[in-house]
């Protein structure tokens, strides 16, 4: 009892200290906010009185502040979308390989991240000079190119290896991490094509590869100042090749290369039946991949919307709305037309739909308007459909989670669609060239032509590249697990661990 | 004695277990299981491509009772686990040899 009264008496002294005594010593307080933040927060040689040049000062600091938070915030909703290819990919696959499936999704972060660092940011953005947007950037100054047609033709960049002193910057670090999540989706795009069947330590190789050297290569021609960036300033086509968020250069690249390793690692076990038989293979967990399909789009607003590398560009609102419409479109048409063809809407084939509409307004979603999202999104669900059955049907190439369908065909769709619908009120400037960027359905059709060499180029120079990797490396070591390994499911001979294990546990003694 | 053997539809359980335990049956043994009977399964379609669901998703149901019992239980079975379309499962009755409790060593119908 006495316990008691001495607690609250201690309680009454300290509601006495805190609530009453402060309010006769210090400012008031401000529940709206509508006060906080005033002159007197403007560092100044005379306090409340600052000059135009202090005033600037903190205006400049906090313009380059807001765009640096944009860029990290979006960079780690970017970073977050590894969590919904791993659910995509684990659940359109079977049971028995879902720890390899996870791994390679996994892994594919920390292997993509550190080749990235060591060479992939140096090739791509080692010329890409000063990056306002960010403060400036110094020290990405250094550009390989070569002489053609009098013009020339810029083709890789070599500073900024390991993210060195010289480019030790808060600006270069921040590009680094938006650029690297970047990367890591095109990386983990062909673990879908190629699942359940790839060995690991193939795997590992493959992620260096594509992270060190394809990935930044092709990055470098589009977002690095390379040369299909200056189709525009050399040849007069458009802006150049133009990609906002990444539909060729993240995407097409990324389903490209999931092509290619699919068609070298040849289809799983059971696909194909020798009397031209095509089987399905049913995903065994829709929800996990419906899920992960929807934290793809959560992370998509990152993708497209930070790719202004601005939140003082207020373009972003544009860009986020579009992104939005197109999914909703893509996923909407490709369930009309599952519906129509087979009377039933194949969630798997929602989930494509609506990937597919995000991949396509990649490119044009910051130069179009809202209605010609929605044309672009629906397109990309009858495209992503009619691809998925060509390519198992036709094509007999076996692709468990459609990654060649949704990344590839509407990759490339995605860039060339921006050089039909681009409506000019944005994009002044935009690789060097005057004037807002304008697609053949608004008069330029050089941004078409610039739009389709950039589709071209990436596909033939991936392809190439990475058919050539997957092949040496295939008749070096091997890149498929052996049979009697893909039939038991790959958990316990290649990760020594079985995803789901329903039994109660090893006994312990 | 009998053992009643029952492959229901799974939504069927709990409709079947309460008729039972109402009836006065005092035990049930129920399984997951898969199979298929005379319609072999049925067909879907996957991404595009038909294939054949062979083995339906069923439950299992066993129980023990006396020979003058095990009558009304399958009536009682039959009635709540009938829909009258294809797919409502099959039951089977054994015979029984004997029935042990474990814990107390009790044999035959006592045990139940």
């Amino acid at each position: 009892m006495k316990g008691n009264n001495i607690t609250a008496l201690l309680l009454f002294i300290f509601l006495l200290l805190v609530v009453i005594a402060p309010s006769n010593s210090f400012a008031d307080p401000d529940p709206s906010g509508a006060n906080t933040g005033t002159i007197n927060d403007v560092p100044a040689a005379t306090a409340g009185q600052p000059t135009v040049e202090e005033v600037g000062a903190v205006a400049g600091h906090n313009k380059i502040s807001i765009n640096i938070m944009w860029t990290l915030v979006a960079g780690f909703l970017v970073m977050f979308m590894q969590a919904g290819f791993a659910m995509v990919e684990t659940g359109f696959t079977r049971a028995k390989n879902v720890a390899h499936t996870m791994g390679m999704n996994f892994l594919v972060y920390a292997i993509g991240m550190i080749g990235f660092w060591i060479s992939g940011f140096a090739f791509m953005f080692g010329g890409v000079g000063a990056i306002g947007a960010l403060g400036g950037t110094p020290g990405l100054n250094s550009m390989f190119s070569i002489e053609l047609f009098g013009k020339t033709f810029e083709l890789v960049g070599y500073s900024g290896f390991f993210l060195n002193n010289a480019v030790y910057d808060v600006g270069v670090f921040t590009l680094f991490l938006f650029q690297m999540v970047f990367m890591d989706t095109t990386a983990t795009i062909p673990t879908g094509s190629m699942a359940e069947r790839w060995k690991f330590t193939a795997f590992i190789i493959y992620g260096f590869f594509i992270s060190m050297i394809v990935y930044p290569l092709f990055g470098n021609w589009v977002w690095g100042g390379g040369w299909l960036a200056d189709l525009g300033v050399n040849f007069g086509l458009g802006h150049g090749h133009v990609d906002f968020a990444g539909s060729s250069v993240v995407h097409l690249v990324g389903g490209v290369a999931a092509l290619a390793g699919a068609i070298v690692i040849g289809p799983r076990i059971g696909k194909y039946t020798r009397d031209g038989k095509v089987n399905a293979i049913p995903g065994h967990n829709i929800p996990m991949a419906m899920v992960g399909t929807f934290i793809l789009a959560f992370g998509w607003f990152g993708f497209n919307a930070g790719s202004t590398l601005a939140g003082t560009d207020l373009r972003i609102g544009v860009v986020a709305t579009n992104t939005m419409i197109a999914s909703g479109a893509g996923a909407l048409v490709a369930t009309i037309f599952m519906l129509i063809k087979f009377k039933k809407p194949d969630p798997s084939m929602m989930a494509n739909g609506l990937l597919a509409g995000l991949v396509a307004i990649t490119a044009p979603c910051a130069f179009v308007n809202s209605w010609a999202s929605f044309v672009i999104g629906a397109i990309a669900g009858v495209l992503v459909v009619a691809a998925v059955f060509f390519i198992d049907h036709k094509l007999h190439i076996d692709d468990p989670v459609g990654a060649v369908a949704v990344h590839g065909v509407n990759g490339a769709w995605g860039v060339l669609s921006l050089g039909l619908f681009a409506d000019g009120s944005y994009g002044d400037g935009w690789n060097g060239v005057a004037g807002g960027v304008k697609g053949l359905f608004y008069g330029d059709g050089g941004q078409f032509a610039a739009q389709l060499i950039g589709t071209l180029t990436c596909i033939i120079f991936v392809f190439a590249l990475m058919y050539g990797f997957f092949k040496i490396q295939h008749k070096l070591f091997g890149i498929r697990v052996n049979a009697e390994d893909e039939v038991e499911g790959l958990d316990t001979p290649e990760m020594g661990v079985l995803g789901y294990d329903y039994s109660s546990g090893p006994e312990q003694k | 004695m009998k053992k009643i053997e029952a492959i229901i539809r799974p939504h069927k359980l709990d409709e079947v277990q309460d008729a039972l335990s109402e009836a006065g049956y005092p035990g049930l043994t129920v399984s997951e299981v898969r199979g298929y009977g005379r319609q072999k399964g049925h067909k879907e379609i996957y991404r595009g491509t038909e294939y054949n669901i062979n083995f339906v998703p069923k439950l299992k149901i066993e129980l023990i009772c006396s020979d003058e019992r095990a009558e009304a239980a399958l009536e009682i079975i039959i009635k709540t686990s009938k829909t009258g379309e294809v797919g409502d499962g099959k039951i089977f009755v054994y015979n029984v040899a004997d029935a042990i409790r474990i814990r107390t060593g009790e044999s035959g119908e006592s045990a139940l």
